[in-house]
């Protein structure tokens, strides 16, 4: 028989290493034709972090976007990030960028100011240009900037970092420890059909929203949120690479008894939310989240599944072998 | 053993030394350089080596290269290139239907097999068809939605 | 000014990614390129008691070994400093690297892989953590007397968390629920398997092109290794073709790196997936206790939650990562006591590592399953329970954290919204901001 359950979830999920201690570094050059390179030492998994840190530096620059490429292939010259890990480099890289930006910024008005011999206080930085105020005689595009710098045997290459806090040990006594990082919040909903003769769970819809503090670029986060299911959907039906474990016997070796989830395995229906609240710790309040969009749904489904049949199963995955199991029991 | 095998590729006659234990994608990737397709399993399991030969989507991984003998073989790079690329091209990228981008390749040769042959695929469609390329990252959705806006020559 | 930030942008390199043409490491080539396969354990305990690579060198194709001798630096790595990067003797997991071949193509490293006269004593493992925690279990590592991490000097080995009196709250409790969790082994199965190409350069320095998701991290584990300082090392990365926590870890640019030193030419070092699967980290295995006191209103009282890890034979990332999801078991909620027991056991399996949402996900998922059947319990909507309970501003988490920036009941109350379900007003009504 196919009996159908629905159910919600609420998770967190923490942005940052537990006890901080996790720096990241930038570096943005200003080319000799007034455009920029912006230098960092983050791996983009494909979670597209090249892509969101290039609009945080066009928007502390105030230039246009396509003025600015990314290099975060630099070996040996790279600043640092710690890694792309623990959700970490939406909050904490932004920093980074936007520190390097207002040195670059700084020592690019400082010259101008040099060259007009006015206060630096007295130049703008704005709309890809350098300008004295009402002095239509004191501007000079990015271009002529870059040009300008070059001609007074100058390099502008403006760093900046940001160390969220030094590492931190528990006390050992209550196991207290500040979370310098910030946390995220996702809730699902989730309908299920069980088959109560195979075993077998059809995820038949997901709804997932994620609290993200700013979404940067809502179409990586779309990714994101959708494509964690990936993780979230094995975890929770299929995957395990000791079937019998604790026993060690039947390790997978072939995703063909690794059951990875496939089109096919994907709900039929899926919608994501976004909802922002911005975070003071983030830059424009962003603050990370995708790893979580794996965890929201599997809670959900082992509830729906619940509602489904009147019977918890706690062990997981829920494959069908287990689910039968727990039925019968 | 080694033999010469001869093919056209994306359209051009090669011909390349091969073992008779060498796979199209052993050729493709190490002998030729078309490193489009990736190696992801070896074993016909994941999808991120498809290519078309003689029309069909294939597994390049499961190919005895010698059986490739005057055939026609498409990898990603035969699709189109940065400043001319295929409609398939533009939407994965306009639509975010990759991620990582490892699966992609395999991705895009395996939905055009299918608008070739389905040129306006239902949903139920596009999921049978493309069950067979993983994408770990999850980026299923963007994919038939970028495959949607270029069905029926629509972009 | 501009605003990019808020705007859907289309991935930035990706226009290499839909035309083929983006290197990932695999897809780097060099004329002359030498390959490497490793010589694993072939049982989950046991000793060596010979290593004779004879026959190997006679295997045509073949350029030489590499064992544990040939390291010029420390025979150490990991994020804990207790991996040997060549096993020469007490093996503690199957798959385990024990030596390598070098060859002029993976065919004949291959075969002589499979030449070399292995002569291994089989101990007997233990794979069951409540099984390790046992005193007369098999000892994982050697020298030590015990299969339980140790967080500090006196030997503690349950990490605590509390906050409150969790015994004065259960007692205080109308209703108790508790809950056995037990949570699998996962693999990242990334698409791209862990591959490393590395080389000396014109100016004599090691090249290595990696797909590291930490590259600041693995350089400072690899200098050491190699006994070269940063400035010798070209640490080449930046794209990965799918991470999800795999590629935290180091699986083959040690290798690859220390073949290029002691061959001094381009060398390919790349596992199969069936390498990757059956012997690389993974997402190890939880066990969760859950004892929940809670009120006839709902207001959850105590929270009292026994946490036991799976680290493999080695600690990986385990021990942070139990700290880490005990910090947050007991979920996004305002809970006055709280205690947090976790444990870290060390099997005969290859080492936990991180995994997308790492160990903070094993323990939201017993926290929220175990919400839904205490909403049982009391027979209230799940959704008022969490309401209820969910932290707003200035509420403390289980390690005296406090939260700001909260939007648990924002998300709740949108995901209710796209679902269709009608909240009463009193949730609806609930904010963040204030209790």
């Amino acid at each position: 028989m196919k009996k159908r359950g629905k159910a919600m979830s609420l998770v967190l999920h923490p942005t940052g290493n537990k006890g901080a201690g996790d720096p990241s570094q930038a570096a943005i050059a200003l080319r000799p034709d007034g455009t920029f390179t912006l230098i960092i030492g983050t791996a983009d998994l494909g979670q597209g972090s090249n892509t969101i840190l290039r609009q945080f530096a066009a928007d502390a620059l105030d230039v246009p976007i396509e003025n600015i490429s990314v290099n975060n292939q630099a070996g040996n010259v790279a600043p640092i990030c710690t890694g792309s890990f623990a959700s970490r480099v939406t909050l904490i890289d932004p920093h980074a960028v936007v520190n390097a930006a207002d040195d670059l910024k700084d020592k690019v008005v400082n010259w101008a100011a040099g060259m007009w011999e006015v206060a630096p206080e007295a130049v703008t930085w704005a709309d890809n240009s350098v300008f004295v105020e009402g002095d239509e005689e004191k501007t000079m595009t990015m271009t002529e900037v870059g040009e300008g710098v070059v001609g007074s045997a100058e390099l502008m290459i403006g760093t900046g970092a940001w160390y969220p806090a030094p590492f931190t040990e528990h006390d050992p006594e209550t196991g207290a420890m500040e979370s310098v990082g910030a946390i995220s919040f996702g809730c699902a909903v989730v309908e299920v059909e069980v088959d109560t003769e195979t075993g077998l769970i059809d995820v038949l819809s997901v709804i997932q929203v994620w609290e993200l503090g700013k979404a940067v670029n809502p179409l990586t986060c779309k990714q994101q949120i959708n494509g964690g299911l990936s993780v979230g959907l094995g975890f929770a039906l299929a995957e395990s690479c000791h079937p019998y474990y604790p026993d060690a016997a039947h390790a997978v070796e072939h995703l063909t008894d690794y059951y990875v989830p496939t089109f096919a395995d994907y709900p039929a229906e899926i919608s994501h939310g976004i909802e922002e609240v911005p975070h003071p710790a983030g830059v424009k309040g962003a603050k990370g989240f995708s790893e979580g969009s794996s965890t929201v749904p599997i809670s959900a489904i082992i509830s729906a599944v619940h509602d489904a049949t009147g019977v918890w199963i706690t062990e997981v995955p829920l494959t069908p072998e287990v689910v039968l199991k727990a039925l019968e029991a | 053993m080694k033999s010469i095998l001869s093919f056209s590729l994306n359209g051009a006659p090669v011909e390349v030394l091969v073992k008779t234990t060498d796979t199209l994608l052993d050729v493709l990737r190490e002998s030729l350089g078309y490193t489009g397709a990736k190696r992801g399993c070896d074993a016909g399991d994941c999808g991120a080596c498809t290519v078309i030969v003689d029309g069909l989507a294939i597994r390049a991984c499961l190919a005895i290269a010698l059986t490739m003998s005057g055939k026609e073989v498409v990898t990603i790079e035969g699709l189109g290139k940065q400043g001319d690329l295929h409609p398939l091209q533009k939407a994965f990228h306009q639509h975010g239907a990759h991620q990582c981008g490892f699966c992609t390749s395999g991705m895009i040769v395996s939905a055009k097999t299918l608008l070739d042959k389905i040129p306006n695929p239902s949903q139920d469609e596009i999921v049978e068809y493309m069950s067979g390329n993983i994408c770990r990252c999850g980026t299923y959705v963007e994919v038939a939605e970028a495959i949607q806006a270029v069905s029926g020559g629509k972009e | 000014m501009t605003e990019y930030v808020g705007k859907p942008m289309p991935r930035y390199q990706g226009l290499g990614e839909v035309t083929g043409t983006a290197t990932y490491v695999d897809d780097v080539q060099y004329p002359g390129m030498l390959y490497v396969k490793v010589l694993r354990s072939p049982v989950a305990r046991g000793t060596v008691k010979g290593l004779d690579f004879s026959d190997t060198l006679k295997v045509p194709g073949v350029v030489g070994v590499l064992t544990a001798d040939d390291i010029p630096g420390v025979n150490i790595y990991g994020v804990y400093g207790d991996q040997l990067v060549l096993n020469p003797q007490d093996l503690r997991y199957k798959g385990e690297p024990i030596a390598a071949v070098v060859g002029r193509d993976e065919d004949a490293a291959q075969a002589g892989v499979e030449a070399v006269k292995l002569d291994v004593e089989e101990l007997t493992p233990v794979f069951d953590m409540f099984e390790a925690m046992k005193p007369d279990a098999p000892i994982v590592r050697p020298g030590t007397t015990s299969n339980l991490f140790e967080y500090d000097e006196q030997g503690t080995t349950t990490r605590i968390i509390k906050l409150g009196d969790v015994e004065a709250g259960l007692k205080e409790a109308d209703h108790i629920v508790e809950g056995r969790y037990i949570e699998a082994i996962q693999d990242h199965a990334a698409m791209e398997p862990q591959v490393s190409v590395a080389l000396i350069d014109d100016a004599g320095r090691l090249t290595i092109h990696t797909h590291s998701q930490c590259l600041n991290y693995h350089l400072a584990q690899l200098c050491p290794v190699f006994g070269l300082s940063q400035s010798k090392i070209n640490y080449l990365g930046g794209r990965v073709g799918g991470g999800y926590g795999g590629k935290n870890e180091i699986n083959c640019d040690h290798i690859a790196g220390l073949a290029a030193l002691k061959f001094c030419a381009p060398v390919k070092y790349r596992l199969t997936r069936q390498e990757d699967l059956a012997y690389t980290g993974k997402r190890g295995a939880w066990v969760f206790d859950y004892k929940t006191g809670v009120m006839n209103d709902g207001r959850i009282v105590a929270s009292h939650i026994k946490e036991y890890h799976d680290s493999g034979a080695y600690c990986g990332f385990s021990p942070y990562g139990t700290e880490k999801c005990g910090m947050f078991a007991s979920g996004p909620y305002n809970i006055p006591n709280i205690l947090i027991e976790a444990n870290t056991i060390f099997t005969n399996r290859y080492p936990s590592i991180s995994m997308r949402g790492y160990s903070v996900l094993n323990g939201q998922v017993a926290a929220d399953v175990q919400m839904s059947r205490i909403a049982e319990k009391l027979g209230m909507d799940p959704w008022e329970l969490r309401f209820i309970n969910a932290w707003r501003d200035g509420d403390m988490g289980a390690s005296r954290y406090v939260v700001d920036g909260v939007g648990a009941l924002e998300a709740m109350k949108r995901a209710a919204g796209m679902a269709g379900i009608e909240l009463p007003d009193k949730l609806l009504q609930m904010s963040s901001r204030s209790r």
